[in-house]
């Protein structure tokens, strides 16, 4: 059947390349053809930074949803759990790698030995205070009701900010907003799929669906607020400003827990994005140290 | 009679209080139903059945059906149906039902020559 040769060819080509490092994707460089030239005008400094902090939204949320694997309800969820993750993994590696070809790499290369890539120095060799991700995404998933909830939540954020990135004056950026856009359209319907039908299940489903919103929604406070880079690169036409996705995702989250039968928690006022400052909380150390430990204890590793 | 399910894809298993039953499956899983899966490959070509799945309702088995049988690119097209809902024959009846076109050469269009530039027969 032509879709296994298709398959099989991938898995030749993944073996072809000899002491592939451990940790790492495997495959082809993940920007290999594409003209990563940073267009007249463009801060590649702020450039990085800005994919970094798309990068590990991505990162971050890939990990908390691995997290369910082998504990999620049913195996059918669990791999389609494991199917939103890989996508944003995906996405993760690509934002990291065009950070890397900027020049934005921190500490993390003198940290990785010289045969690691870019992207994978910067997932596997920084700190949690060189992280960017927000707080949506680093905290802790609670049960699965909670965990639905913020993937409804971070995809609504996630899918207004890729749809309007898709005009970026970063060809980079914009291709990588393209391709994500479909995926993430994706985990929001999946994710308000299950906040319906808990919502409006039973008794229990939907109280834990309710304490679920309750948990998340308080994390939206850090959702809109810009910092200074993305500041600067929204006037130069490369980033998108998160001010302006407040309209759609309010009007998207407010409507899935209408039909859901859940109670809109109170709209949070916007607060400092600390995460995108490498500010966080504990959780995302541990995160990291499940994320990091083994890449870190053998560094040299390779498969 | 026993009733027939086609559990896991292997075709008509049949069910009943005659035949022996593996131990229940554990709580949420008896009450999902369970699906047949079939994916369309590529235009031109039929449905094919490719598998089974639980999931709380239709809707949320379409979506498990792209999870678990579309992620390598298999698929144009998706297909779900309660197995409860499919009708199969049984294996007691497998002699009259299929040995007497066993013997049917001249049903089989092999008499034809087909044009080398008519994919798919």
């Amino acid at each position: 059947m032509a879709h296994e040769e298709t398959v099989y060819e991938a898995l030749d080509h993944a073996h072809g390349g000899e002491g592939q490092w451990a940790f790492g994707t495997g495959f082809d460089e993940p920007l290999a053809g594409v003209d990563t030239t940073v267009p007249d005008g463009i801060d590649p400094v702020d450039l990085g930074a800005y994919c970094l902090m798309l990068g590990d939204d991505a990162l971050v949320l890939a990990q908390r949803l691995t997290q369910w694997i082998t504990a999620a309800p049913e195996l059918e969820e669990e791999v389609a759990i494991a199917n939103v993750a890989l996508d944003l993994l995906g996405q993760a590696r690509l934002l990291l790698a065009r950070a890397g070809s900027v020049g934005v790499l921190g500490r993390s290369r003198q940290l990785a030995t010289e045969s690691i890539p870019d992207e994978d120095a910067l997932a596997y060799f920084r700190d949690a205070d060189e992280f960017r991700n927000s707080s949506l995404v680093e905290a802790p998933n609670g049960d699965f009701a909670q965990t639905m909830v913020r993937l409804l939540v971070a995809s609504t954020v996630r899918l207004a900010v890729f749809a309007r990135l898709r005009e970026s004056r970063d060809p980079v950026l914009a291709a990588i907003a393209a391709k994500g856009v479909n995926e993430l359209a994706y985990h929001r319907d999946h994710a308000a799929r299950w906040v319906l039908r808990l919502g409006d299940g039973t008794e229990e489903s939907h109280r834990r669906a309710q304490d679920g919103a309750d948990a998340v929604w308080p994390l939206l406070a850090h959702v809109f607020a810009a910092t200074d880079v993305e500041d600067r690169l929204t006037t130069a036409g490369v980033a998108v400003d998160p001010a302006a996705t407040r309209e759609e995702v309010t009007a998207v989250l407010t409507e899935v827990l209408e039909r859901a039968t859940l109670r809109v928690p109170p709209w949070p006022a916007d607060a400092p994005p600390h995460g995108r400052e490498g500010r966080h909380g504990p959780e995302l150390t541990e995160l990291l140290a499940g994320l990091q430990g083994l890449a870190r204890q053998h560094p040299a590793a390779t498969w | 009679m026993s009733e027939l399910t086609s559990e896991g894809g292997h075709g008509a298993v049949p069910t009943g209080p005659e035949v022996p039953v593996e131990p229940k499956p554990a709580l949420s899983r008896r009450d999902w139903p369970l699906y047949e899966v079939f994916v369309r490959g590529k235009r031109g070509l039929n449905h094919v059945h490719v598998g089974s799945l639980h999931a709380p309702d239709d809707e949320m088995a379409v979506h498990a059906a792209r999870d678990l049988y579309t992620r390598r690119n298999e698929g144009v097209s998706i297909w779900v149906v309660r197995a409860a809902d499919i009708t199969a024959s049984s294996p007691d009846e497998k002699d009259p039902m299929f040995a007497p076109s066993g013997d049917k050469v001249y049903r089989h269009p092999t008499f034809y020559e087909i044009p080398e530039n008519v994919p798919h027969m």
